[in-house]
């Protein structure tokens, strides 16, 4: 809490931050090639991460709803994507998000650690298997075409919705929202007779976090030109999220960020350099950064800091 | 203040309290004292909206409050006290008694009600910055206390806040809890350290396997033969 005051950390970090927003804003006039994609890709898990942890992470209820969020936000940019503006397209992944998250919450949040977890990835199979039905009997086909845009105008999408991500997250953290949250994460009966509404808290921010899940799907949806349940709920976009803000670290909104970047990076190169033994290095070098970087990136880069400051000090 | 009218609750298919009636005038300071497994934190808890009654009403200044929520009691100014003080322990001092003062009556100006209630319990103070798993038992009873007066109640409930505290620190809980009835709050008190409570309370409610068994000034049941035998020991 308190007043915002510009001490010099604060001011090094935000000029670190605007350093990266102009490089990101510049990115796509510089080059028009795969880097233009990939750091698109990065902004997306970016996106999804961030706002899986706002809620997650103080709260200690470990979504899997993620994909089905996302999904949703596939399926508004293939119904209303060309005879609607793009940005409308996003508005209203949002919106859907938003409401189906509504609904979810007030069913499943009163449930509590593992039957929360598991509720949530049945949740994903649940809209899955209904919007395969629907579309059987409205379209009588299995997937959908959709209006694409540009690799630039994905990315210029993206990088708006990952800002506006941050931006809320920030501002969640920083309201009484924020304690509450964490309060209802040490102790939910303590956090009642402290005066808060546990359900209510807990299902707002979990449906505004949801609306940056949906949005994102949009975008990535007009880069696919052709989508199908299997395609839009899959269950990795609900487990990637989790892995990289392990991977990062969650004891602030850093973490996320660095943990999207490198882990989407990791994956892309492996990907592209071992295709046959991918899953098998990505699963190694994830069991490593989990048993030897309990904190994440972040904490490993604090726990450095600590020793190299604490060398210096030592000999004084 | 507080009117608790036939009262029946429990948990699944154990009923717990029977048919249980209490009243709590403004200003008054009452105990509630009985054995482990009496029923008394459950009483509490159904007060406090943790729990549904399975029958009975509960009314607080006049109004209903057995189909409340619990933050919609702790805003008209009934705070609850739990019993083992459930702090949230990876937060600081200051940010436990922030989280106190949620409610948006109390929010606003939660940097005054801090001032008051470090003035109750000046140790609070020296420790603020710190973790609330680092401090001490009696500190964390405090801290628990401090919490509940952070929404500027009318009336608290407190449960057993003597639990599992070195006697010297419960006699310092005991002026305290004299000290908030002198600032007018109007108290309920769970114990079972029924020798002290009776020295501090104007009234008290006896309960046994989940029964009202006596009720009484405090005068009284100390000279009542059954307290004596049961609970004092004499």
């Amino acid at each position: 809490m308190g007043k915002f005051a510009l001490t010099k950390n604060r001011i090094v970090s935000l000029a670190i931050l605007v350093v990266i927003l102009v490089f990101l804003a510049l990115l796509p006039t510089i080059t028009k090639g795969y880097l233009v994609t990939l750091v698109a890709d990065m902004m997306r898990y970016a996106v999804l991460t961030v706002a899986w942890v706002v809620f997650c992470a103080p709260t200690g209820y470990l979504s899997l709803a993620t994909a089905a969020f996302y999904g949703l936000g596939f399926y508004v940019a293939a119904v209303f994507n060309g005879p609607l503006p793009f940005a409308v397209v996003i508005i209203i992944a949002g919106v859907v998000a938003f409401i189906v998250a509504l609904l979810i919450g007030l069913l499943t949040l009163r449930l509590r650690g593992v039957y929360f977890t598991i509720f949530t990835f049945a949740v994903v199979l649940l809209v899955n298997n209904v919007v395969l039905e629907v579309e059987r009997l409205v379209t009588g086909t299995r997937g959908r075409f959709v209006e694409t845009e540009t690799a630039q105008t994905a990315f210029y999408a993206m990088l708006v919705v990952l800002i506006a991500t941050l931006l809320t997250a920030v501002l969640i953290r920083r309201s009484r929202y924020g304690l509450a949250l964490q309060s209802i994460g040490e102790y939910e009966e303590a956090a009642a007779h402290s005066g808060i509404n546990v359900v209510m808290t807990k299902v707002l921010v979990f449906a505004t976090t949801s609306v940056f899940m949906g949005m994102a799907g949009a975008i990535i949806a007009t880069r696919r030109t052709y989508i199908d349940p299997g395609i839009a709920f899959n269950m990795t976009t609900s487990f990637l999220p989790v892995l990289m803000a392990m991977f990062g670290g969650m004891g602030n909104l850093v973490g996320p960020v660095i943990g999207a970047a490198v882990f989407t990076y990791i994956g892309e190169t492996l990907l592209t350099r071992f295709p046959d033994l991918y899953m098998l290095i990505f699963g190694v070098v994830l069991i490593l950064a989990i048993l030897f970087m309990p904190a994440g990136i972040l904490g490993l880069g604090q726990q450095l800091w600590r020793k190299v400051k604490g060398g210096r000090r030592a000999p004084a | 203040m507080l009117r608790v009218d036939g009262l029946s609750t429990g948990y699944g298919h154990v009923q717990v309290l029977w048919d249980l009636s209490l009243n709590v005038e403004e200003g008054e300071f009452v105990a509630l004292i009985g054995a482990n497994s009496a029923g008394k934190t459950t009483l509490l808890k159904t007060i406090s909206g943790v729990m549904r009654p399975w029958s009975g009403t509960v009314t607080f200044q006049g109004k209903r409050i057995d189909t409340m929520h619990p933050n919609e009691i702790v805003d008209l100014g009934l705070s609850h006290i739990p019993e083992s003080r459930k702090l949230f322990t990876d937060m600081s001092v200051k940010e436990n008694l922030e989280m106190g003062a949620y409610p948006r009556r109390t929010w606003k100006d939660r940097a005054n009600t801090m001032r008051w209630v470090f003035e109750l319990f000046p140790r609070l103070e020296e420790r603020k910055n710190q973790l609330a798993r680092t401090l001490s038992g009696g500190e964390q009873q405090m801290l628990a206390m401090g919490r509940g007066l952070m929404s500027r109640p009318k009336m608290v409930l407190i449960d057993e806040p003597s639990n599992g505290l070195a006697p010297i620190v419960v006699a310092e809980v005991f002026q305290i809890l004299k000290s908030l009835h002198a600032e007018g709050i109007t108290i309920l008190l769970v114990e079972q350290n029924v020798r002290q409570t009776l020295q501090v309370a104007d009234r008290a409610y006896v309960i046994e396997n989940g029964r009202l068994v006596l009720q009484g000034a405090c005068s009284f049941l100390q000279a009542n033969e059954h307290v004596k035998k049961a609970y004092l020991a004499l």
